[in-house]
């Protein structure tokens, strides 16, 4: 349903914008209908670039979105709205979310003369009450509240439901849950797994390998912009090929496991070479060459379904 | 025994009323030990930490005992404290890697910040020459400023600042929380070494994230609303838990290789309880799938196998 087609974000960066920062270097992959798929990785690895483009927040240096076959830049004007009725978003800091000045349940109101101005009276108030115990909220206990006065995992909530009153088709949830505490944050997975049960699909966009690995079908590893994995989930797990996919894999905290003391690369300068692999600098492979500072790996198949771009594992 | 808090109450002044945030906190901490200290946000772990190093108002102490090293620690006098700050007790707040002067070059900030505490920085220099080797800091930091460095190296130029007077106990708050998996985990093993090196000679950890305890921890303390629910070694408190608020926490984090349509995992349905006016006795007795009658009075934190304490009534029984 959606389509990421060599999707490129270039930022001007230094003192006159001399410098180019790739955010996110020509990515390619594709989210099925009713498919949770999670986009992983580090800080400043262009994830939240790419969320931030789905929903047209920031502009797309080149490359293109396709959403059922149609270029999302194509929405103009009037148009516009109808692309939000479809795509909706969830962001991180919930409390970050709200103007504090207005009670929470303002945010529905907006909802209401934007896209219902038609749907008056009970009929909204209904529409409105199942939204909101789809997320498993009781409307008594929070409408008419100030911000301050609801949880963390409330307001994430809310946030959720003003996203389904749009019936949409499509969520992007970026970090949705790291603000959360671990007796929510599980609720809150398990409602966007049920969410997606019912035809939504999602881009679940985390930096935590266990969450991802907990709810989704297909993973997307990113690097400094690039994808250097993606395929099934259960096979990345399983059978991580990617050096950086191992690293990660390995310095995840884990409790049915302690760390091993393989040695790890830190990440305390980005110098990515221009032209060659972008995890050349902290790559541990003994076979790691010239070629590799030279040439960007291209995303092969490995076996079904599992893609890797490290040209030494060919 | 490095470190013994007895009774330890703090409350927070607020126009409303005080705020009960940690009620009769009672530990040991041994010498040597990394103690990981956990719980969800609002459980007081960070007001216990603060509370031993630097106890300003909003912050009021009402009672308890501190003794660090056998002598005792004078936690309600600011000014007497300052003698023991940084060279006897040392913090890193959280994110206190953005808190580092960003007009002065790192290396002059570390010289200003050891004179203060009348301390020679020439005699200082070649220790902390060898500590950035120590957690793989090039030299040239020091002559470079704050914004030059990426988060996991400013968190490792912050641990090695807080130990440079290798204080007898650390207190990090967070320390790992806003960075990457790969980061977090060098500066997890960087403290354990740093430990090992006895450059502080035992830590408390204050962290919500339980699975970076395990793998660094030797004891686990769980609080939960203010009081202590639980403290064990590491293993047990993962692997065997006997507080129901710790089994129930344990169970919500989702395990690599746990997925959602296999094994569905479930929260903690309700919320922790508002400290200003806290329910009387145990106050997880609302979330508690096997709270009882007696769970009205405030369970004692008793040791029921050697090293192993906890406050529940039904795991202690009546007999306690």
């Amino acid at each position: 349903m959606l389509k990421l087609n060599q999707l490129s974000k270039t930022y001007r960066v230094g003192t006159f914008g001399g410098k180019e920062l790739h955010a996110v270097n020509s990515v390619n992959f594709d989210i099925n209908d009713r498919e949770l798929v999670s986009l992983i990785g580090e800080s400043g690895s262009g994830k939240s670039t790419i969320g931030k483009m789905i929903l047209r927040l920031i502009s797309i240096t080149s490359g293109t979105i396709l959403l059922d076959g149609k270029d999302i830049t194509s929405y103009k004007g009037n148009s516009i709205r109808e692309y939000y009725r479809k795509v909706q978003g969830v962001f991180q800091d919930p409390f970050s979310s709200f103007n504090p000045i207005f009670k929470a349940d303002q945010m529905f109101k907006t909802i209401h003369d934007e896209f219902y101005p038609h749907v008056t009276g009970q009929a909204w108030t209904t529409k409105l009450e199942d939204s909101l115990k789809d997320v498993g909220l009781n409307p008594e206990h929070v409408l008419n509240k100030y911000p301050h006065q609801l949880s963390g995992g409330q307001l994430q909530r809310f946030l959720i439901a003003r996203a389904l009153l749009l019936d949409i088709k499509f969520l992007v949830a970026d970090e949705i849950i790291s603000m959360l505490d671990a007796s929510t944050r599980v609720d809150i997975l398990n409602l966007l797994a049920d969410l997606r049960l019912r035809g939504l699909s999602i881009l679940f966009i985390t930096h935590d390998l266990s969450l991802g690995y907990y709810i989704s079908d297909k993973s997307v590893i990113l690097y400094c912009g690039c994808v250097v994995e993606k395929g099934s989930t259960e096979k990345i797990y399983k059978n991580p090929l990617h050096p950086y996919t191992k690293m990660l894999m390995a310095s995840v905290p884990r409790l049915d496991k302690k760390w091993d003391a393989a040695d790890i690369s830190l990440h305390d300068e980005i110098l990515a070479p221009k032209a060659g692999c972008a995890f050349y600098n902290r790559c541990n492979l003994g076979s790691r060459d010239k070629d590799c500072a030279c040439n960007l790996p291209i995303l092969t198949e490995v076996e079904p379904d599992h893609f890797v771009a490290c040209d030494k594992l060919k | 025994m490095s470190l013994k808090v007895e009774n330890l109450t703090v409350y927070y002044q607020t126009l409303k009323g005080e705020v009960h945030a940690l009620e009769n906190a009672t530990f040991n901490l041994a010498d040597g030990e990394i103690m990981g200290l956990a719980g969800e946000s609002g459980c007081g772990k960070t007001t216990l930490g603060h509370s031993l190093v630097y106890l300003n108002p909003p912050m009021k102490f009402i009672k308890g005992k501190v003794s660090l090293d056998n002598a005792e620690l004078p936690i309600w006098d600011m000014e007497k404290m300052e003698s023991q700050r940084y060279k006897k007790i040392s913090i890193i707040p959280q994110y206190a890697m953005n808190a580092m002067n960003p007009i002065r070059k790192i290396g002059i900030m570390i010289k200003e910040l050891i004179e203060s505490k009348k301390v020679d920085f020439k005699s200082i220099e070649p220790e902390l020459i060898r500590r950035l080797d120590l957690v793989r800091l090039p030299h040239e930091v020091l002559n470079m400023y704050p914004i030059e460095l990426s988060g996991g190296m400013k968190q490792r130029m912050v641990m090695v600042i807080s130990m440079l007077l290798d204080p007898s106990l650390l207190i990090a708050d967070e320390i790992t929380s806003a960075l990457d998996v790969a980061s977090q985990k060098a500066v997890a093993e960087m403290l354990v070494e740093f430990r090992n090196q006895r450059c502080c000679k035992s830590a408390i950890v204050i962290t919500h994230d339980i699975s970076i305890l395990h793998q660094i921890a030797d004891e686990i303390l769980i609080m939960y609303a203010g009081q202590l629910s639980e403290k064990a070694s590491n293993e047990t408190i993962i692997h065997s838990p006997r507080h129901p608020y710790t089994k129930l926490l344990i169970s919500t984090l989702p395990k690599v290789g746990a997925n959602y349509a296999k094994k569905k995992l479930m929260g903690i349905p309700g919320k922790p309880p508002l400290l200003l006016d806290p329910p009387i006795g145990c106050r997880f007795r609302e979330r508690c799938p096997v709270a009882f009658k007696k769970c009205v009075e405030v369970p004692p934190f008793v040791e029921i196998e050697k090293k192993h304490f906890i406050a529940c009534w039904k795991e202690t029984g009546s007999n306690a």
